[in-house]
């Protein structure tokens, strides 16, 4: 189903992986039987459905791959696996969320969000989502429904605040940020971030690379972490990840 | 039906491995692959001390393949003996270690190291990783220093010794020829081709190593030729591998003159990719009323 132009939801029956799937986690999925393109594609999931047993995902049409997903027809299989990696820590109770959104980024935060809805309900929860264009955020809706504050913003002004959502938050947060901080987006968003709250102890980020296995054992999706010496560091994001700490990742270089 | 076969002193209940890179260390994959019916399992790329790798990206997609630029990415020797080893011990499977040094000297280091450790049915000697400044492909380049290389490893050890031989060579028989006479046990071919990808938006490079390996179905017919070439040229036996998908890629190796297979970058797309080709080699037999897999093996030389 086609959410935005350019980004579809679908819903897969498959009541294990409804039930095993967490926040922040993805499916590593194949796009079609052809050769080309050969790997599968990482997707996090989107939501959940334990009752139904079915599992969502939200992708944007970016390449080839997605491309051939976008055509596969409701009743026809799909292969996946999964779930796999690490998910997002759950707030404990009480404490106060901010929870920010880059374009696509905001699927496996809709997730979460449902999880915290479900534990201690909205309130305490801030979203920021943002995007190039007011078009191009997906899955506005479908967070307010949920009953959470949430503030937009645009680069091109087309929806809500001018500029990228780490300086929206900023702004009305007054800079002070609560003890639970969850991200998602594009690396430029994710670097604002890490300039803004590098050291924030609990603040976690869901980080994208080029996958081949999905699993760790090709050791192609890597990240940097903050290291003291010469010799770079890395995590693996499939396996590590592709939820870390903020305060862990080498974003500034 | 006999299954079995000896590549270089390495006994592999069925013709099946998985290649070097592509499985890890093994534990990766324990709840997706049975590691009990593979016939050998080659780890990762292992080095005197540990290694991180080159950096991101690793990896680009080509059609029908992969670019990688891994940059032998590898906890050390001594974490391997001491950690992946012993948590392999339980499976019915051959661990064949694939070593990687820069000097001739620390491939002799790996080699004396490895010998006699509990666990380890033979080493790959990977004188073809084109994604390493020093070392790696610049030894399997040719033949008088691929020759050196084993030379020292065979002395260093009584274990099987298998030279994993680059493609991006001349000749890769002259290299074959040399390593055999050096005293290897086995050749395993070929090890990913030496290509690279630019990013149009940015006019860059991809990936961070600028040159990667290319891996995949794409590279198989080029390796079904390298296995052909060999195994008219050297008496050792042969692991085939490139761009194995299925049993009918498998048998195409197996017949150009490889004993055994190793599937590599299917692993990642389908991790049930190594049961499914000994599955297939298995129905193959079947159907063909063949008794032993060797019957097979070099079976297109015979009828040109």
């Amino acid at each position: 189903m086609e959410v935005i132009p350019g980004h579809r939801v679908m819903g897969l029956e498959a009541p294990e992986l409804a039930m095993a799937a967490a926040p922040g986690q993805f499916l590593h999925v194949r796009c079609s039987d052809s050769l080309d393109p050969l790997l599968r594609r990482p997707i996090s999931v989107y939501s959940a459905d334990r009752e139904r047993g079915t599992v969502y995902i939200l992708y944007r049409i970016a390449g080839k791959g997605t491309e051939l997903l976008s055509r596969v027809r409701k009743g026809e299989l799909v292969d996946v696996m999964g779930p796999l990696g690490s998910g997002y820590t759950l707030p404990k109770k009480g404490e106060g969320v901010a929870v920010l959104g880059g374009g696509v980024g905001i699927a496996p935060l809709c997730f979460l969000l449902a999880e915290i809805k479900k534990l201690y309900g909205p309130e305490k929860v801030s979203v920021f989502l943002g995007a190039a264009n007011y078009t191009a955020i997906p899955a506005v809706d479908q967070v307010r429904d949920m009953g959470f504050a949430v503030h937009i913003a645009t680069d091109d002004g087309s929806g809500g605040f001018k500029g990228n959502v780490v300086q929206l938050a900023d702004e009305v947060l007054g800079g002070s940020y609560p003890e639970r901080v969850y991200a998602c987006g594009p690396l430029p968003m994710l670097k604002g971030l890490a300039r803004r709250l590098g050291d924030h102890p609990a603040a976690e980020v869901s980080m994208e690379e080029h996958m081949a296995c999905g699993v760790g054992a090709c050791l192609s999706c890597i990240c940097r972490l903050r290291a003291d010496g010469e010799e770079p560091r890395y995590a693996h994001v499939c396996k590590d990840g592709p939820v870390f700490r903020l305060k862990e990742l080498e974003l500034l270089d | 039906m006999k299954l079995e076969v000896n590549i270089g002193g390495v006994i592999m209940k069925n013709p099946v491995a998985t290649a070097s890179g592509t499985f890890g260390f093994g534990m990766e994959y324990t709840g997706l692959v049975d590691l009990n019916r593979l016939g050998a399992l080659v780890v990762k790329g292992t080095t005197l001390r540990p290694r991180s790798g080159n950096p991101a990206p690793r990896i680009c997609e080509t059609p029908a393949g992969v670019l990688n630029a891994i940059g032998l990415e590898n906890p050390g020797v001594e974490a391997v003996v001491e950690k992946y080893l012993p948590s392999l011990k339980d499976y019915d499977v051959p661990v064949i270690i694939n070593i990687a040094g820069d000097t001739v000297e620390e491939y002799a280091a790996l080699a004396a190291r490895l010998d006699g450790c509990a666990g380890v049915a033979g080493l790959e000697v990977n004188i073809s990783c084109p994604n390493v400044k020093r070392g790696g492909m610049l030894f399997g380049s040719d033949p008088d220093s691929a020759a050196e290389v084993i030379r020292e490893v065979r002395a260093a050890t009584r274990l099987p010794v298998i030279a994993k031989l680059s493609p991006n060579v001349t000749s890769i028989v002259a290299v074959a020829e040399s390593v055999a006479r050096a005293g290897a046990d086995a050749v395993s071919l070929i090890n990913t081709l030496l290509g690279m990808a630019i990013d149009i938006k940015s006019r860059r490079p991809v990936l961070g190593n600028i040159m990667g390996g290319l891996s995949g179905p794409a590279v198989r017919p080029v390796a079904v030729r390298a296995v052909w070439q060999v195994y008219r040229a050297v008496s050792i036996p042969i692991m085939g591998m490139g761009g194995i998908t299925s049993a009918s890629d498998a048998l195409q190796f197996i017949m150009a003159g490889a004993s055994a297979v190793a599937v590599g970058t299917a692993n990642f797309v389908n991790p049930g990719a190594t049961a499914e080709v000994l599955e297939g080699i298995e129905s193959y037999m079947a159907e063909n009323n063949i008794s032993d897999i060797s019957q097979l093996v070099g079976a297109a030389h015979r009828l040109s």
